[in-house]
């Protein structure tokens, strides 16, 4: 059985995706309800993986309720928290159990986290992650032994369009390129000319790229988002745009934001999809999609 | 090179010497004299402060190198105030500490933290340029260590935090990747960049760590 999310990739079809986060602690009931909502209507729901280093109910756990309710699970993995034979392990587990996407990450420093004294793993990184996918593609894995029963994902990345400097990060996101990255779902983007001119370099290599799309619920939180989070620049026009929303109504004018990106990116065929992040407002991803008339 | 330190609170030390009460002090006349953690100053304002908990100070001195060999003479020459302590309170790096010990059987209670070891790059500042992990990379990273300079210890170009050079951990700290960066631009060697670096070997020496040298080679 091959991966279902793969098979949209190559077919030529603009890809949505989204996430949802696992919850604080075992009640599920959201995570799952989000996910009913999301299932159909998506290509693959991402599950994060202790989003900004706290502490949550686990990717894997996620994946497997997605699974298990007929969605297309995206399981990211960072690095931060496992070392080698543990995500070695987790990912024969994902495989055994029907899931077939993994998006490879290194993951958030613990000290931004709220286990700010635990240890940070980083036995491997990012790359060596795709790597060590390909190789338990072979059979073969880290130590250099055989397995019995091998594994097949379709396997990602992130890239980072804003960062600045933008070359060291070009650099590696060839690095995950030749690694064995197929797609490559980046962090939030808002000004679309920009993002262009970075679709115009990344339409050279053979991978997927779906653009992040973050949804803006005020303006302070794009004013937040630009002073502290790396890689994130909303240009001053959509904070204003986001300003003029009557009281109560932020949300609302951020759905239509999105709407307006999602469906430029698609008209002007500018990437190969989508990844929306609505950030604890799973309820309102339909009504984006909807906005960008994908619904 | 110095052993970095930073002196523990009085708290921490008043916890540790608790059921000592005689207590012989020693500083050290090198890292933790230039660091303002453990020299001759420090040893006199560390007397006054436990003479203040109703310590006993049995003696104090300040050895120029704690770390080496020749701490077991400072040692023999102060035998008769150390024997009448209950404890050692030391003021050297924990390199010392472990040298006392092979000479002593009190107890040696550290008054300091130990960091890392660092280079004093501009007056008074010392930076982790080395984090000793036996599988040198400076060729492959413009002499800028990411084992020791980027928190997470990457080796193949920089994670999603950075920020303008600057490192998600603290706006202050700069990103190691964009150094690396910045420098082997400069250098016209980007292609080293580019080259996938494997999996580290994190038990390319055993602990606990030893080195023989060979004789007569």
């Amino acid at each position: 059985m091959a991966s279902r999310f793969k098979e949209v990739l190559n077919s030529g079809k603009f890809v949505v995706t989204s996430e949802v986060a696992p919850p604080k602690g075992t009640n599920i009931e959201k995570m799952l309800h989000h996910i009913e909502l999301l299932k159909d209507r998506v290509d693959g729901i991402n599950v994060t993986d202790h989003q900004s280093s706290v502490m949550r109910f686990p990717s894997l756990g996620g994946c497997l309720h997605i699974k298990e309710m007929g969605g297309e699970p995206i399981l990211q993995m960072t690095c931060r928290d496992r070392n080698r034979m543990a995500l070695e392990a987790d990912l024969l587990l994902a495989y055994t159990r029907g899931i077939r996407n993994v998006l490879c990450l290194t993951g958030d420093a613990v000290t931004v986290g709220d286990h700010k004294e635990a240890r940070g793993v980083f036995d491997l990184d990012s790359l060596q992650l795709l790597k060590t996918i390909r190789l338990l593609e072979t059979g073969k894995d880290l130590g250099g032994n055989d397995l019995d029963g091998k594994v097949e994902f379709c396997a990602g990345a992130i890239v980072t369009p804003e960062q600045r400097p933008i070359e060291p990060q070009l650099i590696k996101f060839e690095k995950k390129v030749e690694a064995g990255a197929e797609f490559f779902q980046t962090q939030a983007i808002y000004d679309l000319d920009n993002f262009a001119k970075f679709m115009q370099y990344a339409r050279q290599f053979p991978v997927k790229i779906l653009a992040g799309i973050v949804l803006l619920s005020s303006a302070r939180m794009a004013k937040y988002m630009n002073e502290n989070v790396p890689g994130i620049f909303v240009p001053q026009k959509l904070i204003d745009e986001m300003a003029s929303a009557p009281k109560g109504e932020g949300v609302k004018k951020g759905i239509e934001i999105a709407g307006r990106m999602i469906a430029t990116l698609t008209k002007e065929k500018i990437c190969d999809g989508v990844h929306i992040m609505a950030i604890g407002k799973e309820e309102v991803v339909p009504d984006i999609l909807a906005a960008a008339g994908l619904a | 090179m110095k052993s970095i330190t930073k002196q523990k609170t009085i708290d921490e030390i008043k916890g540790d010497l608790n059921k000592l009460d005689k207590i012989f002090i020693i500083g050290c006349g090198t890292c933790t004299t230039q660091l303002k953690t453990g020299g001759l100053e420090q040893v006199l304002e560390m007397k006054n402060r436990l003479l203040e908990q109703n310590k006993i100070i049995t003696g104090w001195t300040v050895i120029p190198i704690a770390c080496d060999e020749m701490t077991e003479v400072a040692l023999k020459e102060n035998k008769q105030a150390i024997q009448s302590a209950d404890g050692i309170l030391c003021m050297s790096c924990a390199l010392g500490v472990h040298r006392m010990s092979l000479y002593l059987d009190k107890p040696i209670i550290p008054a300091v933290d130990t960091l890392f070891i660092g280079l004093e790059e501009t007056p008074g500042t010392f930076h982790e340029v080395c984090a000793q992990c036996g599988q040198c990379v400076l060729g492959d990273t413009a002499d800028i260590c990411p084992i020791a300079a980027c928190h997470k210890e990457l080796v193949n170009g920089p994670c999603g935090g950075t920020n303008n050079g600057k490192c998600e951990v603290d706006k202050t700290k700069d990103c190691a990747w964009t150094l690396i960066y910045n420098r082997l631009k400069a250098q016209g060697r980007l292609d080293i960049m580019r080259k996938y670096q494997p999996p580290r070997n994190f038990h390319v020496t055993l602990k606990a760590k030893v080195l023989k040298m060979q004789r007569g080679g």
